[in-house]
């Protein structure tokens, strides 16, 4: 059984088809790389996923359960389905350990010294251990982003959710975030990623899923898909991406 | 037969002063506690109480304060054949005009905090509850300074108003005083100076509170 399946989804934003008829499954462990150009409805999945987005049809199923539309029943779900924003939503108010240990003691009822504990770990695991007593505003935004990778994981997830959560930052920043997302996948986590980095995305996903006006056009290894694009959409898309300036 | 503008004079004023800061506290506490529900409601999700919050906001801002202040001390009277002292009539008109206003305030304290902080508290995940006090309020109140000592500072003066219905607070007393001394020239700009002396350094405070918050957590708003 697979950890999360999407059966038929559907989406509309008034009249405009955001996603249709979108089924996908993941399996335990999976990294699965979401691309496709703007507006095609793949952010719009990712929020779908962990609720921050209602569905108008189908359905989502993770870990066996089908997701609830809101209220206890979804928050006790989304514990299990860490997100990180494209642009970080860290909370200015309260320093990186802060930001970190919310979770764990409001929502997980853990006393402070045990979730200070895995903020520690946390840090570790993206390289900011010596950050914690920093407020975001201090901080660049690679670093900003790796804390709010690592205030996701302090929930200890079965599910990552990453959202082009490198598009906001400057290119020299990009590598360090891509770095802490290759360690994760390499840990066994299992991650859906929206993003741009196709070298990342050929590198380290076990699917590829192309989306293209709502739809999933094309999925499979990202190798085979890179190599030999089915449909125009995806090649015209790869040769866009590969060559922006042609 | 008139008398001198002497020592016995000025602490009167200074009792009057009393009076003026203990009226502007209590419309400020209980407006506050009055606004905070306002600004609940009017950025709650249910939509009764919003236009419940929205209702009595329009009423109190579209009104002046000195009709509030008449209905509360001669039409209670009238309506209910209860009369209030003046100091209740005050106390309670002040009150509700207060709430009314940091109600305001504080709602667009509220709103100016980006959805995606809600977002990233509710995919923590926060309860509704827990998203308003551990993420939203605490920036809400760093953008609410401002506008509430604003506020604050109008109604220490606004609550000169207090005197058409014969409550002595600072104002009414230095008309008293001029009525005695035949002194407005002295009277009434010692008067200002009193209020100054009051106003002044709260708007100070207020700037200093918002720079060392701003200085804590590293936020930098003047290139």
């Amino acid at each position: 059984m697979p950890l999360l399946a999407l059966n038929g989804i559907r989406k509309h934003f008034g009249a405009q088809r955001v996603l249709d008829d979108v089924s996908l499954a993941v399996e335990a462990g999976e990294v699965v790389a979401v691309i496709g150009r703007s507006g095609s409805g793949k952010t719009t999945l990712l929020r779908c996923i962990n609720g921050l987005e209602t569905i108008d049809a189908g359905t989502i199923v993770f870990a066996g359960k089908p997701l609830p539309r809101g209220g206890a029943e979804l928050r006790e779900l989304r514990r299990a389905i860490g997100i990180v924003f494209q642009s970080y939503n860290l909370f200015p108010h309260h320093s990186v350990e802060r930001n970190i240990t919310l979770g764990p003691t409001v929502t997980n009822k853990l006393p402070l010294a045990a979730a200070k504990a895995i903020a520690q770990d946390v840090l570790r695991q993206v390289d900011l251990e010596d950050k914690s007593a920093a407020y975001p505003a201090q901080l660049s935004g690679g670093q900003q982003q790796r804390v709010a990778i690592a205030r996701a994981l302090a929930m200890r997830p079965r599910l990552m959710l990453f959202d082009e959560i490198t598009s906001a930052l400057d290119p020299e920043l990009v590598g360090e975030v891509v770095k802490v997302l290759e360690g994760l996948a390499t840990s066994g986590m299992t991650m859906i990623l929206v993003t741009h980095e196709m070298g990342f995305a050929r590198r380290t996903a076990d699917t590829l899923v192309f989306m293209h006006q709502g739809k999933v056009w094309e999925k499979g290894p990202p190798r085979e898909l890179f190599a030999a694009p089915k449909t125009r959409e995806l090649a015209s898309f790869i040769r866009a991406v590969l060559e922006p300036n042609d | 037969m008139s008398r001198d503008f002497e020592w016995a004079e000025f602490l009167f004023l200074l009792g009057a002063l009393r009076w003026t800061i203990v009226l502007s506290l209590v419309a400020f506490v209980g407006g506050g506690v009055g606004g905070m529900l306002i600004a609940l409601a009017r950025t709650s999700t249910k939509a009764l109480l919003r236009g419940l919050a929205a209702a009595y906001v329009g009423v109190l801002q579209g009104t002046p304060v000195l009709m509030q202040l008449f209905l509360a001390y001669y039409g209670l009277a009238v309506l209910t054949g209860v009369r209030l002292d003046p100091w209740p009539a005050v106390t309670l008109a002040f009150t509700l005009y207060a709430a009314a206003y940091l109600g305001e305030i504080w709602r667009g304290s509220i709103e100016a905090i980006p959805r995606q902080q809600w977002e990233a508290a509710a995919a923590l995940p926060l309860s509704p509850s827990a998203q308003l006090r551990h993420v939203i309020l605490p920036q809400a109140f760093r953008i609410a300074i401002p506008p509430t000592v604003g506020f604050l500072v109008q109604l220490i003066k606004g609550t000169s108003v207090a005197s058409i219905i014969g409550f002595v607070e600072l104002t009414r007393a230095g008309q008293l005083m001029v009525n005695v001394t035949f002194q407005p020239m002295i009277v009434y700009p010692l008067v200002a100076v009193l209020y100054f002396i009051l106003c002044w350094p709260l708007s100070l405070l207020a700037l200093r509170l918002e720079r060392k918050i701003d200085a804590a957590l590293g936020i930098k708003r003047h290139p």
